[in-house]
């Protein structure tokens, strides 16, 4: 019996070990997106960013899945690309943010707006696009992103051609 | 001067609508003058609304929104007469602000 006593308190203090550096590492992968998201701050980098899933993850720390629940208003063709209207409005709850993106533009992140409790997830402005591009819009509703994306086809640049 | 920023701001009972034009080069830093040179970036970063003490909109902008920006958007829980803070910074370390009165 006394034999066995020896080896035990090792493993059990590998085992615990092993416990807390995985809870560790599971308290930590949550919470870094959010906190990114939920900044206060200007999130520089991501307007620094020229692709759209580079801008998309700098900004929020993941990925959007589509939905039907966002109404994304933008013209067919835009013949002015340097002033191009588009509004998103949504009827998803919990709204927190609502980001827009040219995809092909030099910088994908055209504007995040933050929506706090009280105000309506719904917001026009006017965006420059380079040339014909996807725009997408994404939503962060309680935690959660979704998307919706639209093509706009640009006949004249929005960079002084 | 006269403010950069034109705000209307109606209520409709429950709901306040706000819509904001503001004049702003809005540079992207990509553009070149008459004369070849780039014209330097300059464009407003952070634009926020506040009313009764707390923030009802925040907008990050980059260089891809229009120049002289418009934005529209609405909340709830003011009513008429109601001041609305209006303030914007920018790249350069430009900034402006204005109060409005909720019509």
């Amino acid at each position: 019996m006394t034999t066995h006593t020896g080896p035990h308190p090792t493993r059990r203090l590998i085992l615990q070990g092993a416990v807390s550096v995985a809870l560790i590492g599971l308290g930590n992968l949550p919470f870094a997106p959010v906190r990114a998201a939920a900044n206060d701050k200007y999130p520089e980098e991501a307007f620094k960013l020229k692709n759209e899933a580079d801008a998309i993850k700098a900004l929020y720390g993941r990925t959007a899945e589509p939905s039907d629940k966002i109404k994304l208003d933008a013209p067919e063709i835009a013949e002015n690309g340097g002033v191009v209207p588009i509004s998103v409005a949504t009827t998803l709850d919990k709204v927190t943010t609502i980001s827009f993106f040219v995809a092909e533009n030099p910088n994908a992140l055209a504007a995040s707006y933050k929506f706090p409790d009280g105000t309506i997830p719904a917001v026009a402005n006017r965006l420059k696009m380079a040339k014909t591009s996807n725009v997408t819009a994404i939503v962060e509703a309680d935690g959660k992103l979704y998307s919706a994306t639209k093509e706009v086809k640009v006949t004249v640049g929005g960079c002084g051609g | 001067m006269a403010s950069s920023i034109r705000v209307r701001a109606t209520s409709n009972g429950d709901i306040t609508e706000v819509q904001t034009l503001i004049q702003h080069p809005m540079d992207t830093g990509l553009v070149k003058d008459a004369k070849g040179a780039l014209i330097p970036a300059h464009y407003i970063r952070e634009l926020k609304f506040a009313c009764n003490g707390r923030d009802v909109f925040v907008a990050n902008w980059g260089t891809a929104i229009s120049k002289d920006p418009y934005v529209k958007f609405s909340f709830k829980g003011a009513k008429k007469g109601d001041d609305l803070k209006i303030s914007w910074s920018d790249n350069k370390g430009g900034s402006d602000e204005t109060t409005a009165k909720i019509a």
